[in-house]
């Protein structure tokens, strides 16, 4: 391990704000990944509660059904990195004030589900916040064809990107592939805080 | 006489705009981003830009899921 690469990582991180729109499967993967990766504060919006359903594919365990994302997000992160600074907002993201939680966030990571919610919440982003790099994603659902995503850079806007990919309504979500598309958010999230790894 | 639609070559037709080669496409997923030879068009364009003979037009669409 390259020690002086690895604090120098560390105090960039520490010093670094990530919000996270969404707790789902892109969101609550996200999130952890970055706590263990030393990010010094979190954002995390999201109104949900956790289903049973949800354990197929999102950080949470049995005990949290019924609990709400944030509170259980928190508890998860506690456990893994105290050291994490976290902000929650319980609330529903609603067109017109998307922006607000994200203001002192220094990348956003949208992690929503519904299509025209994200388009809305990205154009949200890069009007009210300009300057603000946010990281979308887009064809998360099925399984297999790891090799057809890829990374869209768009300016300000990053996206983790498989146009093959079908609709989460006219397909399945995977644990698998959901959580590779949001350690890959996560990942760019890295880079834009760290600079290139070279 | 042709143009290349996200990796998809298909036919130039001469005074189609962004907003006509969508309907073509037959896209319906929301739109992120449209891209002609690496420039991105504005969405307020769409209607009067029109597509050039032998250009690379990326269309950058948003899929449900989360």
């Amino acid at each position: 391990m390259d020690e002086i690469k690895l604090e120098k990582i560390k105090k960039k991180l520490s010093k670094s704000t990530v919000g996270i729109a969404g707790l789902g499967g892109l969101g609550s993967n996200a999130a952890v990944s970055l706590a263990r990766a030393g990010i010094g504060r979190l954002v995390l919006v999201d109104f949900d509660k956790v289903e049973k359903s949800n354990l197929s594919r999102q950080y949470y365990l049995l005990e949290h059904i019924g609990k709400t994302k944030v509170d259980s997000l928190k508890e998860i992160i506690r456990k893994i990195n105290p050291k994490v600074d976290l902000i929650i907002h319980k609330l529903k993201l609603e067109k017109g004030s998307m922006e607000k939680p994200f203001k002192d966030a220094d990348v956003v990571i949208e992690a929503l589900d519904n299509a025209e919610t994200k388009t809305v919440f990205i154009e949200e982003i890069l009007t009210k916040l300009p300057g603000k790099p946010i990281i979308a994603a887009s064809g998360v659902a099925g399984y297999g064809h790891s090799d057809r995503i890829m990374t869209k850079h768009l300016g300000k806007l990053h996206m983790c990107y498989d146009g093959d990919a079908k609709s989460s309504d006219d397909d399945v979500l995977m644990a698998p592939r959901v959580a590779i598309m949001a350690n890959w958010e996560a990942n760019i999230a890295l880079e834009i805080i760290l600079g290139e790894d070279k | 006489m042709s143009i290349e639609v996200n990796g998809k070559v298909i036919d130039w037709v001469e005074n189609e705009t962004v907003k006509d080669l969508l309907r073509r496409m037959r896209y319906t997923f929301p739109l992120v981003v449209v891209k002609i030879n690496e420039n991105v068009v504005p969405r307020k364009d769409f209607s009067e830009v029109k597509i050039p003979n032998k250009s690379k037009v990326a269309v950058i669409h948003m899929i449900s899921g989360g």
